[in-house]
């Protein structure tokens, strides 16, 4: 494993001066991914989304790798296209180098509009490296529900109304989706831990087929936590067990992290705005509900890595 | 070489893109075009193309991949009809305005609703505005041989946008034809090899594409593509001349039947002007001076060269095969009368809309269409504008 | 009469790129809104956007690179494989880099108070 020492001397593909918002997950996320792919060209596909608009401004671009934004639907079709361009190009010798292919979306461009698009990228088997850059809703216009919003979080289109508490739908699994596409590498992680992304992004990089990688990656605007807590907000989402660390290569699912304690999902859930009214006095059923959905979840993940499916004691 | 050969419109379109030999196809079945995808499917599985074929999930993804193949350097192509067109909608626009020479066939059907399989041209008329270049075929000759054409006006360095070829569903794409194929190594040195500009595999030269463009800057690059549309008015009249040293058959934005001293004139695209040219030749023998007009190019507009055409014409009939529903008559009505406008000299043009759905255009339509222009002339009366043929009212 | 100008919204502060200019013709501009220049957006300063800023602590810093790591707008600069600068034309105060460094080695300070430090120098010059 390289030490950032070594890595902070890996040329930057995504320089500052874009406008993503200040202390914005995706920064973080799209320069540890293109840091792992150090020494390849690249060719970066992007979904419509916070990063596409905020890094392509014309005439300002933040990419130093080619970039293409097509839709918002579409980047899992689009990154697929343009490796089967390289495909046919390098066969009759019309490419010089070799090429990597990674496309960014958002959890919106990826677990709802793009899903169909990035199932039949996935599917075709195409040498890429698709990212989901998970901030649970659509940030871009303005914090919608999407099917990666957690249970009881208030969205501008699951608002916490007097009736209705927050989103009532729990998380779509996509992660596991992507592993039912017995594709050679699926893995979901977090920015708290950099080696775990890094692994990842390499692992996905090198892989010759299609591989896909869930981040998660936190919008402070739309989270409603304090900017700088960035990191450790996303550590209480892995250690709640609310994000789990695991992979899947070749079919074989592999738990990347097990927390040591019980920690309960409030301390994820407490420091978000986007929660407070579920700690609102009479409440607590609503935590206890997701608290019930995190444990159950995380049990059939141990059972599919093939770990014992207990709790440690609260 | 040329060889006479029995093909219907899906095969003679499925055999220009083997000659073209792209880099990448990417399409998705819909009747009627499904067969060029099964056709071309064969020609990859047999070697017979070095196409990377991608077998999409959708005519959204069709056009997505295509797109991110042309922009990576590639020569790239899809194939549609109707719903598939309509559901490409979005990033049809997206191709154009990204300037990639994306050649790709569309074998007209009506739209849904009600769901309907046959011809009708409402497919192409939505997408008229798109920014594409669109020309029309009137049998599989001409399909195959705008196809091959389309490549290098696509490609032009001052076009370099999309070509949609459009031939009608059924009627043209699958019945069978006599044409004539020129031989592939003639084909393949008339397309040539393609050479992009900007393209994202160039490992020296990172690109960025697809960027947001605010109202700053958004407007003027509408503009540009305009200019491209223009440009390709001269570029598509050079590729004709050119072509017609390959094969003989010479194409330019209209195709002008009898129109030098007509009195009377048709205007209508793809299969149905053959019918009315056969009308015309009959009612010239009665003693009528009938003409035609076959509008080869729709976008861009070929304004200047029809308003010329039509210059000398008492009473004009658009046949529009597609509704815009505005209640004011079909999309190439409203273009014709516009452009018939300048001249000041009180031409009556009048519209019909026949064929929805596949409704058969028949012989007894166009002798109507004629005689109601005849009238018009004699009387100078236009008593409704906008009327439907071959519908029963 | 004025001439119309579009070009009403903060083009940042940072000098424009070669290839394109606010004032450029149609004709002028690149075709299609590519872009040629790869990476041209560190012309585009977001400085501006800071309202506190990252101030190092030589003495503190233990050159972990943690901050490097985390910073969203690449404005930590690290030189050989050690913590260098602050890239302030870009960095947005965000605060992450200071909330990771595990040594404190970062103070985050208002650009206000900054801005009366350079006056005070200024006066006592
Ligand atoms: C077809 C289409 N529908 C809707 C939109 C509007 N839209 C643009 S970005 C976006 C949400 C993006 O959310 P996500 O993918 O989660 O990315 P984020 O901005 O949160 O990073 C939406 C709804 C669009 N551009 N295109
Ligand atoms: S709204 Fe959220 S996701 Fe979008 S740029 Fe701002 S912080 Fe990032
Ligand atoms: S995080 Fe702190 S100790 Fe580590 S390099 Fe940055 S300033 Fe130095
Ligand atoms: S304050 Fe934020 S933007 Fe500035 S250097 Fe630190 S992490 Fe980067
Ligand atoms: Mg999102």
């Amino acid at each position: 494993m390289a030490t950032l020492k070594e890595l902070s001397k890996v040329e930057e593909r995504f320089v500052g001066g874009h406008r993503l918002c200040a202390g914005c997950g995706h920064g973080i996320t799209v320069r540890m991914i293109l840091n792992a792919a150090e020494g390849s060209n690249v060719v970066v596909g992007c979904a419509t989304g916070c990063l596409e608009v905020a890094s392509t401004i014309y005439p300002y671009t933040a990419w130093k790798c080619s970039f293409i934004h097509n839709a918002f639907e579409n980047a899992g079709a689009t990154i697929s296209g343009v490796e089967a361009a390289y495909k046919a190009l390098k066969k009759k010798g019309k490419v010089n180098g070799d090429f990597k292919f990674i496309a960014f979306g958002g959890d919106g461009g990826t677990y709802d509009i793009g899903l169909q698009s990035l199932s039949g990228a996935m599917e075709r088997g195409h040498n890429i490296v698709y990212v989901c850059l998970d901030n649970e809703a659509y940030m871009n216009t303005g914090i919608q529900r999407s099917s990666a919003t957690p249970t009881g979080a208030d969205t501008t289109t699951s608002p916490a109304g007097k009736v209705i508490p927050g989103k009532q739908q729990p998380r779509k699994d996509l992660t596991a989706i992507m592993a039912a596409h017995n594709i050679p590498y699926v893995a979901q992680t977090a920015i708290n831990n950099w080696q775990d992304v890094h692994k990842k992004a390499k692992k996905a990089l090198e892989v010759e087929g299609p591989a896909f990688i869930n981040v998660l990656s936190p919008c402070p605007r739309g989270w409603r936590y304090n900017t700088p807590d960035i990191v450790e907000i996303t550590k209480l989402a892995v250690e709640t067990r609310f994000w789990p660390l695991f992979e899947v290569e070749n079919g074989k699912w592999k738990l990347n992290y097990k927390p040591k304690k019980y920690v309960p999902i409030e301390e994820f859930l407490k420091p978000q705005g986007r929660f407070r009214h579920l700690f609102k006095p009479g409440n607590e059923h609503l935590i206890k509900a997701i608290q019930e959905e995190v444990d159950s979840r995380w049990l059939a993940l141990l059972e599919r890595c093939g770990e014992t499916p207990e709790l440690p004691p609260r | 070489m040329k060889t006479k050969v029995a093909l219907t419109g899906n095969e003679a379109v499925a055999q220009a893109m083997k000659q073209i030999n792209p880099d990448v196809v990417a399409a998705y079945p819909i009747t009627p075009q499904t067969e060029i995808v099964q056709i071309f499917s064969s020609f990859v599985a047999n070697g017979e193309v070095d196409t990377e074929f991608v077998a999409v999930e959708s005519e959204h993804s069709a056009m997505s991949a295509a797109i991110g193949a042309a922009a990576g350097g590639a020569r790239a192509m899809t194939a549609t009809s109707s719903q598939g067109l309509a559901l490409m909608f979005e990033v049809v626009y997206i191709a154009a305005s990204l300037r990639l020479p994306i050649v790709f066939p569309v074998v007209n059907r009506a739209l849904s609703g009600p769901i309907n399989i046959h011809c009708d041209h409402s497919d192409a008329m939505g997408l008229r505005d798109s920014g594409v270049i669109q020309l029309f075929s009137e049998n599989a000759q001409e399909a195959y041989d705008n196809m091959i054409q389309a490549v290098r006006i696509a490609e032009h360095p001052d076009v370099r946008l999309p070509v949609m070829v459009n031939m009608d569903g059924f009627i043209t794409s699958h019945a069978m034809d006599v044409l004539e194929v020129i031989d592939d190594e003639t084909v393949k040195n008339f397309v040539g090899t393609y050479v992009p500009e900007d393209y994202l595999l160039d490992a020296q030269n990172p690109i960025s594409m697809g960027n947001f463009d605010m109202y700053d800057f958004y407007f003027e690059h509408k503009r540009q593509q305009v200019e491209a549309m223009k440009a390709a008015k001269e570029v598509i009249k050079e590729v004709g001349k050119e072509f017609a040293k390959i094969s003989g058959r010479e194409y330019g934005l209209i195709e002008s039947y009898k129109l030098d001293d007509a009195d009377v004139a048709l205007v209508v695209l793809n299969s149905a002007a053959g019918t009315a040219k056969g009308v015309a030749d009959e009612l010239r023998a009665k003693g009528i001076k009938a003409g035609v007009l076959k509008p080869r190019v729709y976008r861009p507009f070929p304004q200047e060269e029809i308003r010329e055409a039509l210059k000398g014409v008492k009473a004009v009939a658009v046949l529009d095969r597609a509704e815009t529903f505005s209640t004011c008559g079909g999309p190439m009505f409203a273009d014709i009368r516009n452009t018939l406008y300048d001249l000041k000299n009180d031409i009556k043009v009048v519209n019909y809309i026949y064929g929805l759905g596949g409704r058969d255009l028949r012989l007894e339509h166009v002798q109507q269409v004629f005689e109601d222009l005849e009238n018009i002339r004699k009387t100078g009366r236009v008593d409704e504008t906008v009327k439907y043929l071959g519908l029963r009212e | 009469m004025t001439p119309y100008n579009p070009f009403n919204r903060n083009f940042g502060s940072g000098t424009r790129t070669k290839a394109v200019r606010p004032d450029m013709k149609w004709h002028e501009l690149t075709r299609a809104g590519n872009i040629y220049e790869p990476g041209n957006a560190n012309t585009y300063e977001t400085g501006d956007w800071r309202s506190i800023r990252p101030v190092w602590n030589k003495e503190r810093c233990i050159h972990c690179l943690f901050c490097w790591r985390y910073c969203p707008d690449a404005s930590v600069i690290a030189k050989d494989g050690k913590f260098e600068t602050f890239d302030y034309k870009h960095c947005k105060g965000c605060g992450i880099c200071a909330k990771v460094c595990p040594v404190n080695a970062i103070d985050m300070v208002p650009e206000d108070e900054i801005e009366k430090v350079k006056e005070a120098n200024k006066d006592e010059n």
